[in-house]
C-alpha cells in the first residue's frame, strides 16, 4: 500500500483505574480509614455479615458503609437503621464498582472520621475481580447453597481476596457443600487467603472474621 | 469481560490519533496485551468491526501481541513467568510467594497503520 505511515500511540487503556486506586490507598492510608471491598453472589450474605461485624466492631471503631447496587436504597436503609452513616451508590447497570465511583462516593461521607469503610460491591461473581476500587484489603462471601464448584468456575475473584466467608454453615447437611474440596480449591489458588466458617444470621463463627478484621484495621491506621 | 467498552475505547483513541496526524484510513492497529488482562481476543476484533463501522477505522485489522506474566520475588530478586493465570505465584528459583506482578496486566495501543 502506498503512503502508508505508522504512528506510534504507546497508551494504556487498563493503566487508569490502577493509577487511581493506588493513588485512593495512599490517601486513605494519610488519612488512617481502612477501606474493605466485600464481594459475593447476590443473596451470599453480605448486608447481614456487614451488620455482624458493625456489631462487633461497633465499639472500637467509627464505622461507615458503602452500598452498590444497580437500583434501590434497600441495603442503605439496614445500615443506617442500627445508627452507622452509609451511602447508596445506584449503578443504573453498571456491574461492578471501581476506583473512580469509590472515591465519588467517599465525597459523601465524613470519611476523614472514619476508621473502617465496607464497601458492599453490587452482587456479582465475575466483573468486580476485575476492577480495583483503591480498597486496602478485598473480602469475599461464597455461601454453602452455592455450590463447592464455585472457585472452579470463577477463580478470578477467590484469587485476590485476602479473606474468604463460608457463610450459611447452618446449611451443612441439607446442601451439597464439600467445605475441604473447597478449602483445597482456594489454597491452590491463593495460598495465603484466610478462610472463615460463619452464619452470619445467627453469629456463628463470626468473631474469627472480626478479630482478623481488626488487625487489619489497626495494622492499617497505626503502623 | 469488558471487551465492548474497552473497544470503544481504543476505537476513540485511534481516531484522536488519527485525525491529529491528518489520517484518511487506518488499516492496521497494533495491540500489546497482557495475558492476566482477561481479555479474549477473539473478541476483540468482532467487537472493534461492530463499532468502527463508518469510521477511517472501518475494516482495520487488529494484530494481538500478547505480553506474558511475570513476577519478580521479593525475596530474592529473580523473575519468573507464569505459564498460566491460576497456578500458584510463586518463585521458580527460591518458592517463596512473596512476589510482585511486574507485567501481564496491560492493554496498550501501541501503533497504528494509516494513510
Amino acid at each position: 500500500m502506498d503512503g502508508v505511515r505508522i504512528i506510534q500511540v504507546k497508551e494504556n487503556i487498563l493503566a487508569d483505574n490502577d493509577k487511581e486506586a493506588e493513588k485512593l490507598r495512599e490517601h486513605l492510608r494519610r488519612q488512617h480509614t481502612f477501606l474493605l471491598n466485600l464481594m459475593s453472589s447476590p443473596g451470599s450474605g453480605k448486608t447481614t455479615l456487614i451488620l455482624r461485624t458493625i456489631e462487633q466492631l461497633r465499639n472500637e471503631f467509627e464505622i461507615g458503609v458503602m452500598e452498590a447496587d444497580i437500583d434501590s436504597t434497600v441495603d442503605a436503609e439496614k445500615i443506617t437503621a442500627v445508627g452507622i452513616p452509609a451511602v447508596q451508590l445506584c449503578t443504573g447497570g453498571l456491574c461492578h464498582l471501581d476506583s473512580a465511583m469509590t472515591a465519588e462516593g467517599l465525597k459523601s461521607m465524613d470519611a476523614e472520621n472514619l476508621d473502617l469503610i465496607i464497601i458492599e460491591n453490587v452482587g456479582n461473581l465475575v466483573c468486580p475481580a476485575e476492577f480495583d476500587t483503591g480498597a486496602v484489603k478485598s473480602a469475599m462471601i461464597l455461601s454453602l447453597p452455592e455450590g463447592d464448584d464455585k472457585p472452579l468456575k470463577y477463580p478470578l475473584m477467590f484469587s485476590k481476596c485476602a479473606a474468604l466467608l463460608l457463610n450459611k454453615i447452618d446449611y451443612m447437611g441439607i446442601a451439597d457443600f464439600d467445605s475441604e474440596a473447597v478449602k483445597k480449591r482456594v489454597y491452590s489458588l491463593n495460598p495465603s487467603i484466610n478462610i472463615f466458617e460463619v452464619c452470619a444470621k445467627t453469629g456463628e463463627g463470626v468473631e474469627a472474621w472480626t478479630n482478623w478484621l481488626r488487625n487489619e484495621i489497626k495494622n492499617w491506621i497505626q503502623p | 469481560m469488558h471487551e465492548l467498552s474497552i473497544m470503544q475505547n481504543v476505537l476513540d483513541i485511534v481516531l484522536e490519533y488519527g485525525h491529529h496526524n491528518n489520517a484518511v484510513r487506518v488499516y492496521r492497529i497494533n495491540l500489546a496485551i497482557g495475558e492476566l488482562s482477561g481479555i479474549v481476543p477473539d473478541w476483540v476484533q468482532r467487537y472493534f468491526d461492530m463499532i468502527s463501522a463508518g469510521t477511517m477505522a472501518e475494516n482495520a485489522i487488529i494484530n494481538i501481541e500478547k505480553i506474558p506474566a511475570k513476577i519478580k520475588c521479593l525475596s530474592c530478586g529473580s523473575e519468573t513467568v507464569i505459564q498460566s493465570v491460576f497456578t500458584e505465584f510463586s518463585c521458580c528459583k527460591c518458592k517463596s510467594m512473596e512476589v510482585q506482578i511486574i507485567s501481564g496486566s496491560e492493554f496498550n495501543i501501541e501503533s497504528i497503520e494509516v494513510s
